[in-house]
């Protein structure tokens, strides 16, 4: 089998939080991506899917473990190696509107990294910019303008150019839709999708919205309080889930047909998410499971591959 | 059935620096005794101003109500009532939740005293029988350990706990509407659905109509019985929930169905999605508000108006390919489920 270009190996992430409490956002997640391929990351909030994506970029630090892109230990890398780093790996934010500096020309924001990273100049950074802009579907006229003047999706839209400006092989797009309307969200869906098709990216797509996370998935890794309760391949996910909490998950995702939503039984799960600084002992999902023994209040779950590339952590298993 | 909410022919504009705002344009639909009414749209659309006006709660000015009527209960025209004749149907008849519970909720009076404000207010409760109700009321709702939580600050709650709190105020006065604004878009999928669960318990149980107002077709079919699809301020159809999921009428009903990803959906179902922008509501074009980014959009489209066709008693849309002479359209659209 080929080396994954990224493998995630019992990554931690711990945050202080002030009176020896320590918020254990990110506590041992362990997973592979291979190239040209999708792992969504799926959770609700809290459930640590976004610093993980930014402790793989190294937004933040690592408190334990690894990350390994192209067999390189990312949080290892002197300067030289780091900037070449972060010319292979970009990241695509949330809120469009937060994400891109205000005061900044859209043809600026797009060149930022090609002026880092030295890759044009002049006439044809020019050029690449504008190419860039009508690969993402917006046009020339748009790089002499400011991030105000833009609407949600078209402003997605140049986070998006800006993080293909340098050429990455991986992209990280963390809720890339979320703040988009339905309408907007499949432009912006098909757009990285194609992208993917033309270029060979890999992406490491974090979302809360299942249905769309499977639709541009190949791979599904299933978040709660910290952990990795689950991860197969999408369709396998949702025909077969494993964990309960994955069941329960798909279960409480309403599908738009009243037929179905009529005759169903959803798992309706009681109480809320425990708090990351103090996750129960053993199995974190047992306060919350309908199936939790009395071993798993005891014992955390091991991470193991259950069938060929589906791997789970729950004592039924 | 009777009706409860008949909202006719209203249309409502906010007067900005930039010019007038057309946000509701023309909106007719009737709710009626113990049904659950979804109404969609995207961001712009006028449904929360749609909504907030049945309320009163538009700030007058900016916003104008520039026409239209909103019959209450059939006797009372909410539009022309006094401030203080309304303030009478916010405590005894409508009650509303918003979308974000944490803004919407008072940081610095307990639970229990903001549950029980509107009930000492408006129903001449004794503070000790106010507080009473606010436990039971709590209770259900179901929030555990409600005796202390009554006591509680919001901010010692969950997003899910402090929507159920929501819920208690606008259920205190034992409205016979309550109108639900994006109630779960803030919160997680497994708590929304043990949101949207309650509602519908609470539906059956306390015999309420409910008008919720969202962006998720999910949501809708889960809890609906009837569905208003709107767009630029316009309704552009309503139906049952089935005519509208399973005969869709309105290019842009089709296109919502189309650009939405379905957990149930084969995998290399691609999605199709609605191209371009919502038009600028300053400047409303002057024949469907769709048409530009309509694939089925006609000459006739851009430049009048399209009345609204009646399909059934129920389902109506507006839109141009229903006319007799209009040509026959595919709409590209696998619907799912058991149609009828």
């Amino acid at each position: 089998m080929i080396e994954p270009i990224l493998q995630v190996k019992n990554l931690k992430r711990h945050f202080n939080v002030g009176r020896n409490e320590v918020l254990r956002a990110v506590d041992g997640v362990t997973f592979d991506v291979q190239k040209g391929e999708t792992l969504g990351l799926v959770g609700e909030s809290g459930c640590g899917k976004s610093t993980t994506g930014r402790t793989i970029i190294r937004l933040y630090n690592a408190t334990e473990g690894k990350v390994l892109f192209k067999g390189q230990d990312v949080h290892a890398l002197n300067k030289k190696a780091t900037k070449a780093f972060t010319r292979q790996m970009q990241m695509i934010f949330q809120d469009p509107y937060a994400s891109l500096d205000p005061r900044m020309l859209v043809e600026d924001i797009i060149g930022e990294g090609i002026d880092i990273h030295d890759l044009y100049s002049g006439k044809q950074r020019r050029e690449r910019i504008v190419s860039l802009l009508e690969t993402v579907g917006l046009n020339a006229d748009h790089a002499n303008r400011y991030p105000h003047e833009f609407s949600g999706g078209q402003r997605q839209r140049v986070g998006i150019a800006r993080a293909l400006a340098i050429e990455p092989e991986f992209i990280i797009a963390d809720e890339p839709i979320s703040s988009l309307d339905v309408s907007i969200r499949a432009q912006v869906v098909n757009l990285l999708k194609q992208l993917q098709k033309e270029r060979r990216l890999t992406y490491l797509f974090i979302a809360h919205d299942l249905a769309m996370v499977k639709h541009i998935s190949d791979y599904i890794g299933v978040m709660y309080l910290g952990v990795l309760v689950e991860k197969a391949s999408s369709n396998r996910l949702y025909e077969r889930p494993l964990h309960p909490y994955t069941e329960a998950l798909l279960s409480a995702i309403p599908t738009p047909d009243p037929e179905i939503e009529r005759t169903r039984e959803r798992i309706i799960l009681k109480g809320e998410i425990p708090s990351p600084i103090h996750p129960p002992s053993g199995c974190r999902f047992r306060t919350r499971c309908p199936k939790a023994m009395p071993e798993c209040a005891v014992k955390e779950p091991e991470w193991k591959e259950k069938e060929p590339d589906h791997f789970v952590a729950c004592h039924l298993y | 059935m009777g009706i409860i909410l008949d909202v006719k022919d209203l249309e409502v504009s906010f007067q900005t620096h930039a010019g007038e705002v057309q946000a509701v344009r023309g909106v007719t639909f009737r709710v009626n005794k113990g049904e659950a009414v979804a109404i969609v749209g995207e961001s712009g659309s006028g449904k929360s101003v749609t909504a907030q006006t049945i309320m009163r709660l538009v700030p007058t000015p900016p916003a104008v109500i520039k026409g239209g009527s909103i019959v209450f209960d059939q006797n009372v025209d909410i539009v022309s009532l006094s401030d203080k004749q309304m303030e009478h149907i916010r405590g005894f008849e409508i009650g509303m939740i918003f979308q974000d519970p944490m803004t919407s909720l008072n940081p610095t009076m307990t639970v229990g005293r903001q549950i029980a404000e509107g009930l000492i207010k408006h129903h001449g409760l004794s503070k000790q029988k106010a507080k009473d109700r606010a436990l039971e009321l709590l209770n259900l709702i179901g929030i555990p350990n409600a005796a202390e939580r009554v006591k509680q600050y919001p901010h010692q709650f969950s997003g899910g706990m402090r929507q159920r709190v929501m819920i208690a105020i606008s259920l205190a006065c034992s409205p016979k509407l309550l109108i639900a604004d994006e109630p779960t878009t803030a919160l997680d999928v497994t708590i929304q659905a043990q949101i949207l669960d309650l509602m519908k318990e609470l539906q059956v149980k306390l015999g309420a109509s409910i008008i919720i107002i969202t962006h998720d077709l999910g949501v809708v079919a889960d809890i609906a019985q009837k569905v208003i699809v709107m767009y630029a301020g316009k309704v552009f159809e309503r139906g049952t929930i089935r005519e509208v999921f399973y005969n869709p009428q309105h290019p842009y009903t089709w296109g919502l169905l189309r650009s939405m990803p379905r957990l149930d959906a084969d995998e290399d179902t691609d999605l199709i999605p609605i191209e371009g922008t919502p038009p600028n509501m300053l400047y409303p074009p002057s024949g469907c508000a769709f048409a530009d980014r309509c694939p089925n959009a006609m000459e006739i489209c851009v430049k009048a108006q399209p009345e609204e066709t009646t399909l059934s008693d129920t389902h109506g849309a507006s839109c141009w390919l229903l006319h007799p002479k209009a040509p026959q359209v595919d709409r590209g659209l696998i619907l799912g489920g058991v149609p009828r």
